[in-house]
C-alpha cells in the first residue's frame, strides 16, 4: 500500500510536470510571435533551455522564416507556401492545420539581431552534431554570440573533437566566450593569447574591441589583459598584412583576366585586321544575352542540368555572335576598308542600334543570369582574404581562350591564311586565298570570342543593354597599350593594367586610381607609340 | 487578353513619339483633352529604372479615363524620350510645355536631370512631379517632390542602425556613386553622425564611378575597416547598375548582414529582380513604401499593375508609389481648382490628402514636399523586403537639412507671408 501510494505519487508528479512543461512550451512558442524583439529573445532562450527535443526544429524554422502568426487567432504556426496561399502545420504536434489565404497569416519578423541570436542558440544546440560541417558552423555561430552558459558544452565538444580544423574553430569560440564572460582576468588574458594564432578579421574585431575607450577607462579594465591584447593585435596585423598582399595580387589578376577577355576579341578585329570596331562591346553584350536565353531554356526544360548551362552557353555564344559578326563584316565593314573614320562612325551607330534592339526585345531592365553552384562562394584564406570561385574560373577561362586562340592562329591552316591576308593582301590573293572569305571569318572569330567573353562577364556583371559600353574603352586601352597586332602584348597589357589598378585603388580610391592609370598610359604611349610589343618588319609599313 | 493593355501601352508610346515629332497636330485636340507630359528616359543608362515609371503613369491615365476622365475631359499622356541625356531633358521639357501645352509633367529620375530641367519649368511656369528620393536642399515653386527628402530616408535609416534593434553601429562606411545625390546626402549624414558623437575617425567615405563593376578592393577595405573592434554599418548611396556587382561581391566574400549590415537608399524591388538574393538576406533598404506592405490598397495596385503590364513577375517599387500619390493629388487638385491652370492647381495642391498604398494619409506641404511614413526593410531570399521598422505616423519632408549649417537657416514655404523656397526672412512682413 505504502509502496503503491508512493509510485502513484511519483506518477502524478511526473504527469503534472510534463503537463506543465507541455503548457509552458506552448507559451514559449506563442511568445516567439511577440511584437517586441526583447520578448522574442526571452522566448528563444527559454525554448533553448527547456531541453525539449522539438525546440531545435522550431528555432530552425524561425530562422528559415517558416514561422507565421495566424491573423484571426494570433496562433503561431509553421507555414509553407502552396498554390492558393499557405499550408499550416502545428509547430509542436506536426498536425496539419489546413490551408489559408496569403493574407490570413503574417510572417514572424526576424531582424538581423534576432537572426544572430538564433544562429548562436542553434549553434549551441548543434555543437555535438555528428557532422563536422554542422559542428564548424555551430562553433562560428557561438563565436559571434558569446554566452557563458555554453562553456561546459564547448569544453565537452573540444574534448570529443577529432577534426583538427573544427577543433581550431571550437577553441576560437571558447576563447571568445571566455573573453566576453569570464570574471577572472587570468582566464581572459590566456584567452586573448590563444587568439594570436588566428589571422582573421573577426578575431581582430574581437581583440580590438577590448582596447576601445569607454566612459570609465577602457572596455577591458585589466591592464595585463590589455597588454596581451595589444600584443595579439600586432601578431594578427602582421599576418593580415601578408595575406592582404596575396589578396591584392589575386584581385589584380582577376581584373586583368576580365580585361583580357574583353580585349582579346578586339585584338583580332582591331589589332590584326585594323577595323576600329566600336560595336565590340555590344558583341560582348550579345554573348551575355545568349547566356540568359540558354539559362532560360534550362530553367524551363531541364532544371536539373542548370549547373551545366554555361557549358552550352559558351559554344552557343561563340556561334551566334560569330555569325552576327560575319553578317556585319559582309553587310557593312567590307565596304569601308581603308576608311577608319567612316568605320568608326558606322560601327558606333551599329552599337546604338544593337543596344536599342536588345532593349526592345528583352526589355530595358537587367536580366537575371544565375551563377551555377560551382561558381558561387569563395575559398576563404586566412586574414579575411577570400578568393571567389567565379573570379577563379574566369581567370582560368581567359587563359584557355587565349591559348586556344594562339594555337588557332599559329598552328592551323585558317590561322595561316588569316595572317597571310592581313600581312599582304595582294600576295595572299595571288596565292589563291579567297581574301573576302578570310576577312569575314577573321571578323567573325573576333566577334565570337567577344561573345564568349560575354558569357564569362555575365557571371560578374549586370546583363543589361549597357553591358558593353563599360568595356569598350578598357578594351581599346589594353590593345593599344599591349601593342596593336600582338596577342602576347594584349595578355601582358591586360595583366599589368589589372594589377597596377588594384594596387593603386586602396591608396587612391576607385575614381582617382582609374585616372592615374589613364595618365600613365598616355605618358607611356608618348614614349612608345606602338605599345609594349611593337610589331617589327614589313607588316608595320602599311 | 493579356496582350491588349500592352498593345495599348505600345500604341500610347508610338502616339506619344509621333506627336512629339509632329507637334503641330497637337493643337487640334485641345478642347476635348487635358494633356500631361511624361518625361522619363526610355533608352540609355537610366531606361532600366525610368521605363517602369512611364508605364505607371500611362496605367493611371487609362484608369482615370476609364472612370470618366477629369473635368469632363479625357486625359492624354504625351510621352517623350530624353534618352538619359541631361541636356536633352531640358529640350524635351521645353517642347512639352511650350508646344504641347501640357498641364503637368511627371518625370525625371537622377538629380542631375532634375537640375537640368529646373530653369525651363521656372521660366515657362510649368509643373513637374518628381517621384524619386533625393538629396534635398531645393524647393522650387514649379516642382512637387513626391519622393523622400533626406530626413524621410537617410536620417531615420542611420538612427535605426544606431539603435539596439538595428545592431548599435558605432563605425560607418559611406559608399556612393560619384555625383550630386550621394555627395550631398553623405555631407548631411556626416554632420548628423558628428552631432551624435561619432568622430571622423569612425567614418569612411568612398566614391565610385557610374556603372562601377569591380568591387573587390572596396569590399576588402570595408572588411578591414570593420575589424577595429566596433560594430560597423555601411550606408550605400550606390546608384543604378553598379549595385548588382556590389551585392554579388558582398555575398561572395561572405559578408553577412549580421556582421556588417548594408543599408541602401537606391535599391528597391526592381533593382533586386536581376539578382539571387539568398546571400543578401538581412541587408537593409530605407524607403517610404515596400511592395510587401500588407494593405488592401496595395494588393489592388499590384494586381492592376501586373494586369496592365501583362506579367505576374513584375514588381512595384517606391518611386512608382510616389507617382501614384503625385498623380492622384494632381487629379484632386485639378478637380478642386476646376481648371488645369498651373497657378490655380499649385494653390489647390497645398494640404491635398491621398491615402498611400501603405495605408497612411499622405499630405502635400507648402514647402512642396510630402508628409510620408518611413520604413526600413530587410532583404528576403525572394527578392522582397520584410519591414522591420516603420514610423508610427508620417514625417514632414524637410527641404533644407537642419544638419548643414548654411541650409539650416533657410525656410521653404510657398504660402503667405513667406512665398519663398530658400529664404531667411519672409518676403511679406506683416505690418499691423
Amino acid at each position: 500500500m505504502h509502496l503503491f501510494a508512493r509510485v502513484a505519487l511519483v506518477a502524478v508528479a511526473l504527469w503534472l510536470a510534463t503537463a506543465a512543461n507541455a503548457e509552458a512550451i506552448e507559451d514559449m512558442v506563442q511568445a516567439l510571435g511577440a511584437k517586441e524583439s526583447a520578448e522574442k529573445i526571452a522566448a528563444i532562450d527559454a525554448l533553448a533551455s527547456s531541453g525539449d527535443e522539438r525546440a531545435l526544429g522550431i528555432l530552425q524554422a524561425m530562422l528559415d522564416r517558416r514561422l507565421f502568426r495566424v491573423k484571426a487567432d494570433d496562433r503561431v504556426v509553421f507555414a509553407d507556401k502552396s498554390d492558393g496561399g499557405y499550408q499550416l502545420t502545428d509547430p509542436l504536434t506536426g498536425e496539419a492545420l489546413g490551408e489559408v489565404g496569403r493574407r490570413d497569416v503574417k510572417k514572424v519578423s526576424v531582424n538581423n539581431k534576432l537572426r544572430g541570436k538564433l544562429r548562436g542558440t542553434i549553434g549551441g544546440m548543434t555543437l555535438l552534431s555528428p557532422e563536422a560541417e554542422a559542428r564548424a558552423a555551430a562553433a562560428d555561430a557561438v563565436f559571434k554570440t558569446p554566452n557563458a552558459a555554453i562553456l561546459p558544452i564547448l569544453d565537452q565538444a573540444i574534448e570529443a573533437e577529432t577534426d583538427a580544423s573544427v577543433r581550431d574553430r571550437l577553441e576560437r569560440a571558447r576563447a571568445a566566450v571566455q573573453i566576453e564572460t569570464s570574471k577572472e582576468s587570468a582566464v581572459r588574458q590566456a584567452a586573448v593569447e590563444t587568439l594570436a594564432q588566428f589571422t582573421d578579421p573577426d578575431v581582430r574585431t574581437l581583440v580590438a574591441s577590448l582596447l576601445v575607450a569607454s566612459d570609465d577607462g577602457f572596455v577591458e579594465a585589466d591592464d595585463a589583459v590589455r597588454a596581451a591584447a595589444t600584443e595579439t593585435l600586432a601578431t594578427i596585423d602582421a599576418g593580415i598584412a601578408r595575406w592582404t598582399l596575396i589578396g591584392n595580387l589575386f584581385q589584380g589578376l582577376s581584373l586583368g583576366s576580365v580585361l583580357l577577355l574583353a580585349a582579346i576579341g578586339l585584338a583580332i578585329t582591331f589589332g590584326v585586321m585594323g577595323v576600329i570596331n566600336m560595336a565590340h562591346g555590344e558583341m560582348v553584350m550579345l554573348g551575355a544575352y545568349t547566356t540568359f536565353v540558354v539559362q532560360e531554356i534550362f530553367r524551363n526544360h531541364f532544371p536539373g542540368g542548370f549547373d551545366y548551362s554555361l557549358a552550352v552557353a559558351i559554344p552557343a555564344a561563340f556561334v551566334i555572335v560569330g555569325a552576327i559578326g560575319i553578317a556585319i563584316e559582309r553587310g557593312i565593314i567590307r565596304f569601308l576598308y581603308g576608311r577608319p573614320l567612316e568605320t568608326l562612325l558606322a560601327t558606333w551607330g551599329l552599337s546604338l542600334i544593337l543596344q536599342q534592339a536588345v532593349r526592345t526585345i528583352f526589355g530595358p531592365t537587367n536580366r537575371e543570369v544565375g551563377n551555377p553552384e560551382w561558381m558561387t562562394g569563395a575559398i576563404e584564406l586566412a586574414g579575411g582574404v577570400a578568393l571567389t570561385y567565379n573570379r577563379i574560373w574566369i581567370i582560368v577561362f581567359a587563359l584557355v581562350v587565349f591559348a586556344g586562340l594562339m594555337i588557332l592562329l599559329a598552328r592551323t591552316p585558317l590561322g595561316l591564311q588569316m595572317r597571310a591576308v592581313t600581312q599582304n593582301r595582294a600576295m595572299a590573293s595571288a596565292m589563291g586565298i579567297r581574301t573576302g572569305t578570310i576577312d569575314a571569318l577573321t571578323f567573325g572569330l573576333g566577334c565570337g570570342i567577344a561573345g564568349m567573353a560575354g558569357v564569362a562577364l555575365s557571371q560578374i556583371d549586370n546583363v543589361g543593354p549597357n553591358l558593353g559600353q563599360g568595356y569598350i574603352v578598357d578594351s581599346f586601352m589594353v590593345v593599344v597599350f599591349g601593342g596593336v597586332g600582338n596577342l602576347w602584348g594584349t595578355l601582358l597589357g591586360a595583366t599589368t593594367l589589372g594589377v597596377v589598378n588594384k594596387f593603386l585603388e586602396p591608396y587612391a580610391g576607385a575614381v582617382l586610381g582609374k585616372i592615374l592609370v589613364l595618365v600613365a598610359i598616355i605618358l607611356f604611349i608618348q614614349k612608345r607609340p606602338r605599345g609594349l610589343f611593337a610589331l617589327k618588319g614589313r607588316a608595320v609599313e602599311n | 487578353m493579356k496582350s491588349i493593355p500592352r498593345m495599348v501601352g505600345g500604341l500610347g508610346v508610338a502616339a506619344g513619339l509621333l506627336t512629339a515629332g509632329w507637334s503641330v497636330n497637337g493643337a487640334l485636340a485641345d478642347d476635348q483633352t487635358i494633356k500631361i507630359g511624361v518625361l522619363h528616359s526610355l533608352s540609355g543608362t537610366m531606361a532600366i529604372s525610368e521605363t517602369t515609371l512611364k508605364d505607371t503613369v500611362l496605367m493611371m491615365v487609362d484608369d482615370l479615363n476609364a472612370n470618366g476622365g477629369l473635368l469632363g475631359k479625357q486625359v492624354e499622356a504625351i510621352v517623350v524620350d530624353p534618352a538619359s541625356d541631361w541636356p536633352l531633358f531640358a529640350e524635351k521639357a521645353r517642347e512639352l510645355i511650350e508646344k504641347e501645352q501640357v498641364a503637368a509633367v511627371f518625370g525625371c529620375w537622377t538629380s542631375v536631370s532634375r537640375k537640368s530641367v529646373l530653369p525651363v519649368f521656372e521660366e515657362l511656369n510649368g509643373l513637374l512631379f518628381y517621384p524619386v528620393q533625393y538629396e534635398g536642399e531645393e524647393s522650387s515653386r514649379n516642382v512637387f517632390y513626391t519622393g523622400a527628402a533626406p530626413n524621410q530616408q537617410a536620417i531615420p535609416a542611420v538612427e535605426y542602425l544606431m539603435s539596439e534593434d538595428g545592431g548599435a553601429a558605432e563605425r560607418w562606411v559611406l559608399l556612393g556613386t560619384d555625383y550630386v545625390y550621394p555627395r550631398t546626402t553623405n555631407k548631411i549624414l556626416r554632420a548628423f553622425l558628428n552631432s551624435k558623437g561619432v568622430s571622423d575617425d569612425d567614418i569612411m567615405e568612398s566614391y565610385t564611378p557610374f556603372g562601377h563593376s569591380d568591387w573587390q578592393t572596396i569590399v576588402s577595405d570595408v572588411k578591414a575597416f570593420a575589424s577595429e573592434g566596433k560594430q560597423t554599418a555601411v550606408v550605400s548611396t550606390i546608384n543604378g547598375d553598379a549595385n548588382v556587382p556590389f551585392y554579388k561581391e558582398l555575398g561572395n566574400q561572405g559578408i553577412s548582414a549580421e556582421d556588417i549590415p548594408v543599408v541602401a537608399f537606391s535599391v528597391g524591388e526592381e533593382e533586386l529582380s536581376g539578382l539571387d538574393t539568398a546571400p543578401l538576406v538581412g541587408h537593409l533598404a530605407a524607403w517610404n513604401y515596400f511592395m510587401s506592405v500588407d494593405t488592401e490598397e496595395n494588393d489592388a495596385f499590384i494586381e492592376a499593375w501586373q494586369t496592365y503590364i501583362g506579367s505576374e513577375d513584375r514588381v512595384v517599387n517606391d518611386p512608382m508609389e510616389a507617382h501614384f500619390i503625385g498623380f492622384q493629388m494632381w487629379a484632386q487638385a485639378v478637380r478642386q481648382a476646376g481648371s488645369t491652370n498651373v497657378d490655380a492647381v499649385r494653390q489647390a495642391m497645398y494640404g491635398q490628402n491621398v491615402r498611400s498604398l501603405s495605408g497612411y494619409d499622405v499630405t502635400m506641404n507648402t514647402n512642396h514636399h510630402l508628409s510620408k511614413p518611413v520604413m526600413i526593410g530587410e532583404i528576403q531570399d525572394d527578392g522582397q523586403f520584410d519591414i522591420v521598422w516603420q514610423t508610427d505616423g508620417v514625417v514632414v519632408g524637410d527641404a533644407w537639412s537642419d544638419f548643414i549649417p548654411e541650409s539650416s537657416k533657410l525656410t521653404a514655404d510657398w504660402t503667405f507671408p513667406w512665398v519663398c523656397g530658400n529664404c531667411e526672412q519672409p518676403i511679406f512682413v506683416s505690418t499691423n
